[in-house]
């Protein structure tokens, strides 16, 4: 049965993510440009800006990026559809790096070297994150004693009352798993300069709308492991979880506007000093709990 | 009118500028002008623009340069040459070094003369460039059919 939710799951996702991921790209570009004192674009830009580079003549450098975004792609929608039919929380995080990882090898089969430096930031940023991800995997474990994101509609209490340190920590590392300023050294929708572009430096046309889609598909993802630590008793608390994410959705546009871009090295350290005090402290709190 | 001329994304190079026509266009951008409420992007990325905007004049030594941003730009694309400078060569014309206007490097669509070019000419002419981009992505569509 689970093989089949899963499946289910994911055709799901991967049918409403990509809409509900444009959506709100498109209103992140809106209020972005009104903390700009900018009217900004239509809600639907986003939309178009893909259709115009699916239109757009195929042009590659390596031949294979193409197939490197298809997978990875395929693998975020895996990851989305075990995540959102209730599955392994583990597994869900293990996939959606898998896609981060056919992401890097994309940047990296150009062999420009800005897709290069790109793709070594891109690989600093997962370095980055994924302490975090998998010590609020674990944190999540010992708080509702399963992986299964289903399981938390059996608890009498919401996780966030147990694990609200990881949360915090997983909020730390939501900017940079979103792409937003201050950790978005590997790739940026603000850049001006070749080398900020980063990984899609030689990608066009196709590969870079694949690009977009898998991002949007993300966010998605994202915002609900954001909302999943607010679930509990039967499925009417998706309502507060889906308030919560959009509300940390909100603050990472905040965020975005507010920062400037920071070093690797910056990004690194607090990235690890967070996941291991925020993240360190609950497992140890849960453990003599 | 198609999807291309929804979303253009640009690529600015000063070629031989003396950076009035770069801030004006780079003024385009700002909250006075907003450009982005028709979608255009300042993306610094060849690859991914449509819009090839030129300041300045061509000369010996950026001519290589222009000629390779543009061959790396992917169809459908489209140039304006911005600013009175990269027209006609403008007042530094007969320079021993000028080669002349941006035409002279690659084919240009469109022309917006000022000197500096006024943002409102810069954005009359990305608009002129938009029915030539989509005349040109409608043509890239039937030989795609074609083949």
């Amino acid at each position: 049965m689970t093989f089949i939710n899963t499946l289910i799951g994911t055709v799901a996702f991967a049918i409403l993510a990509p809409i509900v991921g444009c959506l709100l790209a498109g209103l992140d570009r809106i209020i972005s440009a009104r903390m700009q004192g900018r009217v900004g674009p239509p809600l639907l830009q986003p939309y178009y800006d893909v259709r115009k580079l699916i239109d757009k003549d195929d042009v590659t450098v390596s031949g294979v990026d193409g197939v490197y975004m298809t997978c990875a792609l395929v693998f975020t929608a895996f990851a989305g559809g075990i995540f959102f039919s209730g599955g392994n929380l583990l597994m869900s995080a293990f996939i959606i790096t898998m896609a981060a990882l056919f992401f890097i090898m994309a940047a990296y089969s150009s062999r420009s070297p800005y897709a290069e430096v790109g793709a070594g930031r891109e690989t600093l940023q997962v370095m980055s994150y994924e302490p975090m991800v998998l010590l609020m995997a674990v944190c999540f474990f010992m708080a509702a004693h399963s992986f299964n994101v289903g399981d938390a509609f059996k608890l009498n209490m919401p996780v966030i009352t147990l694990i609200w340190p990881a949360f915090i920590g997983f909020l730390f590392i939501l900017t940079i798993k979103l792409r937003k300023s201050p950790f978005d050294i590997s790739t940026s929708h603000h850049a001006h300069q070749e080398l900020v572009k980063g990984t899609t430096t030689e990608m066009s046309g196709k590969t870079l709308a694949k690009v977009e889609i898998m991002h949007w598909c993300e966010n998605v993802l994202f915002l609900g492991w954001t909302g999943m630590f607010f679930l509990w008793g039967g499925p009417l608390s998706i309502i507060l979880a889906v308030v919560v994410a959009l509300a940390a959705w909100f603050f990472e546009i905040w965020v975005d506007n507010n920062f400037a871009r920071v070093k690797w090295q910056l990004m690194l350290k607090s990235a690890w000093i967070v996941a291991l005090v925020c993240g360190g402290v609950n497992v140890v709190f849960l453990a003599m709990l | 009118m198609g999807y291309a001329t929804k979303s253009p994304w640009v690529i600015h190079y000063d070629a031989s500028s003396c950076n009035g026509c770069d801030i004006e266009v780079l003024a385009a951008l700002c909250p006075g002008f907003d450009v982005e409420r028709f979608g255009i992007i300042n993306t610094g990325n060849p690859k991914h623009a449509d819009i090839f905007l030129v300041t300045g004049s061509v000369n010996e030594r950026n001519i290589s340069v222009v000629k390779q941003i543009y061959d790396q730009m992917v169809e459908p694309k489209v140039v304006v040459a911005c600013g009175t400078c990269a027209c006609s060569g403008g007042i530094f014309h007969d320079c021993y070094n000028v080669i002349g206007g941006v035409d002279q490097a690659i084919p240009v669509d469109v022309y917006a003369p000022g000197c500096a070019v006024r943002p409102e000419a810069i954005i009359d002419g990305v608009v002129q460039a938009l029915g030539i981009l989509d005349e040109k992505s409608k043509a890239l569509k039937a030989a795609k059919r074609g083949a």
